[in-house]
C-alpha cells in the first residue's frame, strides 16, 4: 500500500493538516501537499479509468506530464474537470471526484470494452465513422459515445474571474530549476530586464529532490540564496505558479498564472494569462522521464523511478512498500537508494543492461540491494493494484525466469528534454543517439523579427543531462543570449556541482526485446488515450507511415499528453515497425499550449458586460428609461421600436410609421458618420471618392452621394453638405464612419499623397436628432431661435443657428419622405436637446420612433439601405442610381471596375418593386424562380428580394427586389419559390415601381 | 505575433494595433486601361515564399499606413518606410540583397 | 442652454488604483504640418510649445499632443474650445489645415495610485517601464482605441464618447482590489 511515512518530507509542513475529500471520502493531507501527494498518502492509488477501455488507472508521476490521474475539482460554478493531481496545490476544503467511470471508479461498466478490445483497435475512430455499420450505429455507438471523453463540461457559469496582462522583458526564463535560475542570474547580473517563470509554487526543480551538490552546499541551499539575490535585484521578476504555455512570432509567450487556484473564492483573478514580449527567449524546462514499455504497464503501482523519489522526498510519501525499480540507466537507481534510506523495502532492481557499473548502481550493491543486469519485466501481476512482476531476460522472449512479489514499480525508460516550447515557433531538434531522445538543433532556432535566434535551450533541456553538465549550458547559453540582445554579459564563475559519473543509457523501445504479439498488446504508450505498442505496429502495416498520421490514426500523444510522455516511445516502435531510424520517422509538430489553459483565462475580461465594447448615443439612457428594444448595428445598440405596454414589436412599429406620417416623429440619428473633409484639394478629391460631383455644390446646400470600392460594387451612401469654401461635411451610414474615414486616409496616404486634403472623423462630437413629419416644422417652431420655413431652409440646404437655446447645424434632408430635419447638436447636450424636442413637440403628438420603423418608411419611398439591396455584389446602376453617377468625369473609384463586361451587361438583375397579388408580406431572400433546372436539379431564378415590410401606410406588403431586365417588366407577375413550414410552395407577385408612396416627392419638399 | 515598428511614430506595434492592407507598390489603372492592367491592379497577387513588401496601418496608434518588407517564410522583417513611396528605399532593398541573395527584387 | 453632461457624469470607482471620469474638456483636433506660423498659434491656445514626436506638452488646464505627424490635439477648458478653433482659424487663415472641435466626441479618465500602470498594463499592449513622462501612447485598451499619458499621481486616459462606459468597466474591472499585478 502507499502510505505517508513517519518522517521526511521536503514541502511539506506537518503542523499544517488540511481536510479535503475524494469521491466523497473525507481524507487528510498537508500544506505543501500536491492532490496527488495527499492521494497516495491516504493509498488512493487508483484515481479514474482509462479514456477507451476504462481500465484501471492509478498516478503514474509527480508533475504535468500525468497522463492518468486527471479528477473533477469543485462544484458548480467551480467545478472544472481534468484537473492533474500531480500539479494541484492541496486546500482546506479541496473536493475532487474521479473521472470515466460509471457507475463508481471500483466498479465500472465501461470495462466491457475490455473485453470488446479488439473492436477498439488503432484507427477505431475512423473506422467507425466512415463505415457506420448499423452495428456500430445503433448499439454501440451511443454507449461508447456515452462512457468516452474526458471529464464532464462544467455546466454553471464560472463563479470566477480571470484576467490577463501584458508584459515585457529583454529575457525571458522559463523554468526555475537550477539551469533557469542561473542563466536568470547571468542576465539579472548583467542589468537585462528578466522575467523568471516557474510552473509549480517551488524554485529549484529536480536537483534539490536528488540531493545534488552545488559549490559546496546542498542544492536547496544554493536555489534559496539564488532566489533571493533575484528577488532583490528590481530589473528581475519571478513568477511562480505561471507556466510558459506557447511560443509565438516575434518574442511573443503566453504563460498562464494559477493566481487562486489554491485559494478559490479569496476575490482574486483565478488565473492570469500574461502577454509576455521578450527581446529573447531561454527555455530552461528540464525533461521528463519516459515510461518502458512492458506487459502491464498500466497497472496502478507502476509508476515513473523518479516520481516515485518525488514522493518520498519530497511528501514523505512512500507509493509502496515494495518496490522493484526497472530501468535503462544509471539515474533510476537513484530512486532505489532513496526508498532504502527511507526505510522502504527495494527487492531488486531489474536493469536491462547487459553490464552495470558506474557509482550508483556502486551505491545500490552497497546498500544490499539485488541488481538483476541484463533482466526485464515479462509482465506485471495484479489488477487494480500491482501485487508481484515476473522477470525475464530483456535479449529473449518472454521466458519467466523468477517472479517477485511487491506493490509498486519505479519505471526509467531515460529523459526526454521538454523541446515543446522551442518547436512551437519552428525550432529544429536533433536526434541524440548517446541520450536516446530528441534535444534542440542550436543551429536550426526559431527566427526573431530580425532573423536571428528567438530561443535558447539550456540545461537539461538542451541535453545536457547532469546538473554540472546543465548549470555550465545555462550559463553559456544566458551569455549567447544577451550578446543577442546587445548586452554586455558581466563575468562570474559558472556554479559548479559535484559530479557523479553514470554510465551510459541503453535504448530499450519495448521489454523484452523479443516481445511475442500476446504481451505486445499489453505494453501501454499512452496511457490517457489507450494505444499500445501493438496499435501503433497495426498502423504502421496498414500503411501509416507519416508520423503525423500514426499520431492521428492511434490517437497517440493526443489530448491533454500532447506527446509529453508517449511520445518517443511511441516514435520508436513506429520506426522499428517501418524499419527505420528514429530521427528518419521524426517527430509529431509540438503546438501550444504545453499544459491545457482555461478557456476562461483566454476569454480574460471580455465577458459579462465587457464582453465586447457597446457604443452608446448620448441619448441611450433616455432610450432605455423609454423601454427601448435594442438592436445592434455594428457595435451600436440602436433602438428597434419603443413598445408601450400590451403592444407587440410590429404594433409598436406601425404605430410609430402611422404617426411619424401623421403628426410628428423622433430619431436618434447620432450614429451616422460624419466626416469633415478640408482643403484646397477637398472638391477634386471627393469627385474621385463619390460616383456623383462634389466639386461644384454649392456651399449651404446638400447632394446625395455613393461611393464604390475599386470593384465598382457599392460601398456606402449618404448626403455631403458644403460647408464652406475649402470644406464639406459627408454623411455615412451608420456603423460606416470608421470604415470609410479609414478608406478616406488610405487613398490619402497610400495614392494621392501630394493631394492638399485633411480629414476628421467627428462622429462622436454630434448628436444627432431627426425631426420627422408633417408638424416637424411646427414644433422646431415652438423651440425657436433660428427661421425653419421653406423659404428660409428649403429641401436639402442646412443652416447653423439655435434652437431653444441650443448650438444647432440644421439639415433639410429626409429618408422618409417627410417633411425632415437633421439636427446636430454637440453631444454634451445630445439629451438635453432631445429631451426638449419631447416637452415641445408633446401637444403636437410626438413620439419616438426606431429603426424599424425608419427602415419602413424607407422602403415606402423606394429610397435603398446600404446591407440590403447592396450586398457587395451590387453596382449603383443595378439600383437605377444612374442620375448619381456622372457620366462627364474621367475617372472616379469604381468607374473602371464598373466597365468590366459582367457588370455593364444588359441582362444584369436590376431593382424594382413588388407587390404579392394577394397582399402578403413576400419572405425577406425570396428568389423570383426562372424556367428550367441548373445543373444541381434546382430552379433557375432570375431575381430577389432585397427588402420587404408590411406597410402600415399602404395596409399591405410592399417590397424592393432585384430583377433581370427588371425596370422593363413593369406590371407583369412573376413567382416566388417559398418555404412555409418545411413546404414547398410559391406566391404570385406583381412588378412595380419602387417608391410606393408619394411618387412625385411632394411631401418632403413642403 | 508580428511587431512592426510604425516609421511615423516609432512605435514598435504589435500586430493588434495595426490592421494589415496587403501587397505594396501596386500601380493603380482606372478608365482606359485594359482588361489585363486592370487584372493585375484588382487581382493578381505575387503570394511569394521569402521577401514580401505590404501595407500595414498604424491603425490603433498615429493611423498612419506604412510599408514593411517581411519574408513571409520566417517572419523577418527587414524594414519599415513610409507609404509616400514609390518603391523600397535603396538601403532596405541593398540590406535584403545582402541577406537573401536569391531574391529577385521587389517588382 | 443646458450644462454640458460628460460620458458617464464623472462616474468614479476606488480599487488597487482609482478611476475617476473627468470633463468634459475642450479638446481641438488641429491637422496641420509645415505651416508658418503652427507653433505661434499653439502657444496662443495652450500656451505650451508644440510638441515633439509622440510627446505632450502641458501648461496648467491646457495641453498640446502630437497625435501624427500631421495632427495635434489641443486641450483647453471646455468653455474656450470655441475661442480656440477661432484663434487658430485667424492665425492660420489661407494655409492648408483643419481644427475640429471634438470636445464632446471624448471621453477622459484618470486613473490614479501608485499602481496605476498595472490597472493600464491589464488592457494595452504597452510596456509602462518604457514610457516617458510627457509621453503620450496611443493604443488600443482592450477592443477599443485609447491614448494616455502620465500626470500627476496617474494617468489620463481618453477614449472615444460612445465607449466610455466600455473603458470605465475595463478600467474598474482591471483595478479590482486583489488582482494587483505587483
Ligand atoms: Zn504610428
Amino acid at each position: 500500500m502507499s502510505t505517508r511515512l513517519a518522517k521526511g518530507g521536503r514541502l511539506i509542513d506537518r503542523s499544517a493538516s488540511q481536510e479535503f475529500t475524494f469521491n466523497g471520502k473525507r481524507l487528510k493531507g498537508y500544506k505543501g501537499d500536491t492532490l496527488a501527494a495527499a492521494l497516495l498518502a491516504n493509498d488512493q492509488m487508483l484515481v479514474g479509468r482509462s479514456f477507451k477501455y476504462h481500465r484501471p488507472r492509478g498516478i503514474v508521476a509527480a508533475g504535468p506530464e500525468e497522463p492518468n490521474a486527471l479528477v473533477n475539482l469543485g462544484r458548480g460554478g467551480r467545478f472544472e474537470p481534468n484537473q492533474r493531481t500531480t500539479t494541484t496545490e492541496l486546500f482546506d476544503g479541496l473536493e475532487a471526484t474521479s473521472q470515466n467511470h460509471w457507475p463508481s471508479l471500483e466498479y465500472d461498466v465501461g470495462v466491457v470494452n475490455n473485453y470488446v478490445a479488439r473492436f477498439l483497435p488503432a484507427g477505431f475512430y475512423y473506422k467507425t465513422f466512415i463505415h457506420p455499420r448499423p452495428f456500430w450505429k445503433h448499439v454501440f455507438e451511443p454507449v461508447i459515445r456515452q462512457s468516452a471523453g474526458l471529464g464532464k463540461a462544467p455546466k454553471d457559469r464560472d463563479a470566477d474571474r480571470y484576467e490577463q496582462a501584458y508584459a515585457f522583458c529583454d529575457l525571458l526564463v522559463v523554468g526555475g530549476g537550477v539551469a533557469g535560475l542561473h542563466a536568470a542570474l547571468v542576465a539579472g547580473r548583467s542589468g537585462a530586464r528578466v522575467i523568471v517563470l516557474e510552473q509549480t509554487a517551488i524554485w529549484g526543480g529536480r536537483a534539490p529532490v536528488d540531493a545534488e551538490v552545488i559549490d559546496g552546499k546542498p542544492a536547496g541551499d544554493w536555489v534559496e540564496a539564488a532566489v533571493a539575490e533575484l528577488a532583490a535585484m528590481p530589473n528581475v521578476t519571478l513568477k511562480i505558479r505561471t507556466m510558459g504555455a506557447g511560443v509565438y512570432d516575434h518574442g511573443y509567450v503566453l504563460a498562464d498564472e494559477k493566481v487562486a487556484d489554491h485559494t478559490p473564492g479569496d476575490g482574486r483573478p483565478k488565473h492570469r494569462l500574461w502577454r509576455i514580449r521578450a527581446g529573447k527567449i531561454l527555455t530552461a524546462t528540464g525533461a521528463i522521464e519516459r515510461p518502458l514499455s512492458f506487459a502491464g504497464n498500466d497497472i496502478p503501482g507502476v509508476m515513473l523511478a523518479a516520481s516515485v523519489r518525488d514522493y518520498v522526498v519530497n511528501y514523505a510519501v512512500s507509493p509502496g512498500d515494495r518496490t522493484v525499480v526497472v530501468t535503462n540507466n544509471d539515474d533510476a537507481y537513484r530512486t532505489a537508494i532513496a526508498l532504502v534510506e527511507a526505510g522502504l523495502s527495494v527487492p531488486a532492481i531489474i536493469d536491462a543492461r547487459a553490464n552495470v557499473t558506474g557509482e550508483l548502481p556502486a551505491k545500490a550493491r552497497a546498500l544490499g540491494i539485488r541488481i538483476e543486469a541484463g533482466r526485464g519485466v515479462a509482465k506485471v501481476l495484479g489488477g487494480k493494484r500491482v501485487t508481484g512482476v515476473s522477470i525475464c531476460l530483456q535479449a529473449g522472449e518472454g521466458a519467466v525466469v523468477d517472479e517477485i512479489a511487491c506493490d509498486a514499480i519505479a519505471m526509467s525508460g531515460g529523459w526526454s528534454p521538454v523541446v515543446h516550447l522551442y518547436s512551437h515557433c519552428g525550432g529544429k531538434l536533433v536526434w541524440d543517439t548517446v541520450s536516446a531522445h530528441f534535444r534542440p538543433d542550436a543551429a536550426k532556432p526559431p527566427i526573431n523579427h530580425d532573423g536571428g535566434a528567438m530561443v535558447y535551450a539550456a540545461g537539461i533541456a538542451n541535453g545536457a543531462m547532469t546538473t554540472a553538465a546543465a548549470l555550465a549550458d545555462a550559463d553559456t547559453q544566458a551569455r549567447a543570449a544577451l550578446q543577442a540582445l546587445g548586452i554586455a554579459a558581466k563575468s562570474g564563475n559558472v556554479p559548479q556541482a559535484d559530479i557523479v559519473t553514470e554510465a551510459a543509457m541503453e535504448a530499450v523501445w519495448i521489454m523484452p526485446q523479443g516481445a511475442g504479439p500476446a504481451l505486445k498488446a499489453k505494453m501501454w504508450l499512452d496511457y490517457q488515450n489507450d494505444v499500445k505498442v501493438s496499435d501503433v505496429q497495426l498502423a504502421a502495416r496498414e500503411g501509416y507511415e507519416s508520423v503525423e498520421h500514426t499520431k492521428r490514426y492511434t490517437t497517440l500523444g493526443m489530448a491533454t499528453d500532447q506527446g509529453k510522455l508517449s511520445n518517443i516511445n511511441g516514435l520508436a516502435v513506429l520506426a522499428q515497425a517501418l524499419n527505420e531510424d528514429i530521427p528518419q520517422v521524426g517527430t509529431t509538430t509540438f503546438r501550444p499550449p504545453y499544459t491545457p489553459v482555461t478557456l476562461g483565462a483566454l476569454a480574460g475580461e471580455a465577458r459579462g458586460d465587457i464582453f465586447q465594447p457597446l457604443r452608446r448615443t448620448p441619448i441611450h439612457g433616455w432610450h432605455e428609461q423609454h423601454a427601448a428594444y435594442f438592436e445592434p448595428v455594428g457595435l451600436w445598440r440602436r433602438p428597434y421600436t419603443f413598445p408601450r405596454s400590451g403592444e407587440t414589436h410590429a404594433q409598436a412599429v406601425h404605430r410609430e410609421v402611422l404617426n411619424t406620417r401623421t403628426n410628428v416623429g423622433m430619431l436618434d440619428a447620432s450614429t451616422l458618420g460624419k466626416i469633415i473633409v478640408k482643403g484646397p484639394d477637398a472638391g477634386r478629391f471627393l469627385d474621385m471618392l463619390y460616383t456623383g460631383v462634389m466639386s461644384t455644390l454649392p456651399v449651404g446646400k446638400c447632394r446625395y452621394g455613393l461611393m464604390c470600392n475599386e470593384q465598382g460594387f457599392l460601398s456606402d451612401d449618404g448626403v455631403v453638405a458644403r460647408i464652406d469654401e475649402d470644406t464639406w461635411l459627408c454623411h455615412t451610414t451608420s456603423g460606416g464612419a470608421d470604415r470609410i474615414h479609414a478608406w478616406m486616409e488610405d487613398w490619402l496616404q497610400c495614392e494621392w499623397w501630394d493631394w492638399k486634403v485633411y480629414t476628421a472623423n467627428v462622429t462622436e462630437q454630434y448628436a444627432q436628432v431627426a425631426i420627422v413629419g408633417p408638424k416637424a416644422r411646427q414644433l422646431l417652431e415652438k423651440l425657436g431661435g433660428m427661421d425653419v420655413s421653406r423659404e428660409a431652409l428649403p429641401f436639402m440646404q442646412w443652416a447653423d443657428g439655435t434652437l431653444g437655446g441650443f448650438p444647432v447645424r440644421v439639415y433639410r434632408i429626409s429618408f422618409s419622405g417627410e417633411l425632415s430635419y437633421e439636427i446636430a447638436v454637440p453631444a454634451s447636450h445630445g439629451l438635453a436637446f432631445w429631451e426638449a424636442c419631447q416637452k415641445a413637440g408633446a401637444d403636437l403628438g410626438v413620439m419616438p420612433y426606431g429603426t424599424e420603423a425608419l427602415h419602413i418608411m424607407r422602403a415606402e419611398k423606394g429610397f435603398i439601405m446600404i446591407g440590403d439591396e447592396t450586398d457587395g455584389t451590387v453596382i449603383p446602376q443595378d439600383l437605377n442610381l444612374d442620375w448619381a453617377i456622372s457620366k462627364k468625369k474621367e475617372d472616379f473609384l469604381g468607374k473602371r471596375g464598373q466597365q468590366r463586361n459582367h457588370l455593364a451587361s444588359p441582362d444584369r438583375w436590376k431593382l424594382v418593386g413588388f407587390e404579392a397579388l394577394d397582399g402578403s408580406v413576400i419572405p425577406d431572400g425570396a428568389y423570383v424562380v426562372d424556367a428550367g433546372l441548373n445543373a444541381n436539379g434546382q430552379r433557375n431564378v432570375q431575381g430577389r428580394i432585397t427588402s420587404t415590410y408590411f406597410s402600415p401606410t399602404l395596409k399591405k406588403g410592399i417590397a424592393m427586389g432585384l430583377l433581370k431586365h427588371g425596370p422593363k417588366r413593369m406590371g407583369e407577375v412573376v413567382e416566388f419559390g417559398t418555404v412555409k413550414n418545411g413546404v414547398k410552395g410559391t406566391l404570385k407577385a406583381r412588378v412595380v415601381d419602387p417608391v410606393f408612396y408619394d411618387k412625385d416627392g411632394e411631401k418632403q419638399n413642403v | 505575433m508580428l511587431i512592426l515598428e510604425c516609421p511615423y511614430c516609432g512605435v514598435k506595434a504589435e500586430e493588434t494595433e495595426l490592421s494589415p492592407g496587403y501587397e505594396a507598390h501596386l500601380k493603380r489603372f482606372g478608365p482606359g486601361s485594359t482588361d489585363e492592367e486592370f487584372e493585375s491592379y484588382m487581382f493578381a497577387r505575387k503570394n511569394p515564399k521569402g521577401v514580401h513588401f505590404e501595407r500595414w496601418r498604424h491603425a490603433y496608434g498615429c493611423g498612419k499606413w506604412f510599408l514593411a518588407a517581411r519574408c513571409t517564410a520566417t517572419l523577418e522583417v527587414f524594414g519599415t518606410y513610409p507609404a509616400q513611396s514609390s518603391e523600397p528605399p535603396a538601403d532596405l532593398v541593398a540590406k535584403i540583397k545582402a541577406k537573401r541573395p536569391d531574391w529577385k527584387g521587389y517588382k | 442652454m443646458s450644462e454640458p453632461v460628460s460620458a458617464l457624469g464623472g462616474a468614479s470607482f476606488t480599487g488597487f488604483a482609482n478611476v475617476r471620469e473627468i470633463g468634459p474638456l475642450g479638446m481641438v483636433t488641429l491637422r496641420a504640418k509645415d505651416v508658418a506660423g503652427l507653433a505661434d498659434a499653439v502657444k496662443a491656445v495652450t500656451g505650451t510649445a508644440l510638441p515633439a514626436t509622440r510627446r505632450i506638452e502641458v501648461a496648467g488646464d491646457c495641453a498640446c499632443a502630437w497625435m501624427s505627424p500631421d495632427e495635434y490635439l489641443l486641450v483647453v477648458p471646455y468653455a474656450q474650445a470655441g475661442a480656440a478653433i477661432a484663434t487658430l482659424n485667424a492665425a492660420l487663415k489661407g494655409q492648408h489645415f483643419l481644427a475640429a472641435d471634438v470636445s464632446d466626441a471624448r471621453a477622459v479618465f484618470r486613473v490614479e495610485g501608485d499602481k496605476a500602470a498595472q490597472a493600464l498594463a491589464k488592457l494595452s499592449p504597452v510596456d509602462f517601464a518604457a514610457l516617458q513622462p510627457g509621453e503620450l501612447r496611443r493604443t488600443r485598451a482592450a477592443q477599443v482605441a485609447a491614448a494616455f499619458w502620465q500626470q500627476g499621481n496617474g494617468y489620463t486616459v481618453v477614449c472615444f464618447r460612445s465607449v466610455g462606459k466600455y473603458v470605465f468597466d475595463l478600467l474598474s474591472s482591471s483595478a479590482m482590489p486583489g488582482s494587483e499585478l505587483a
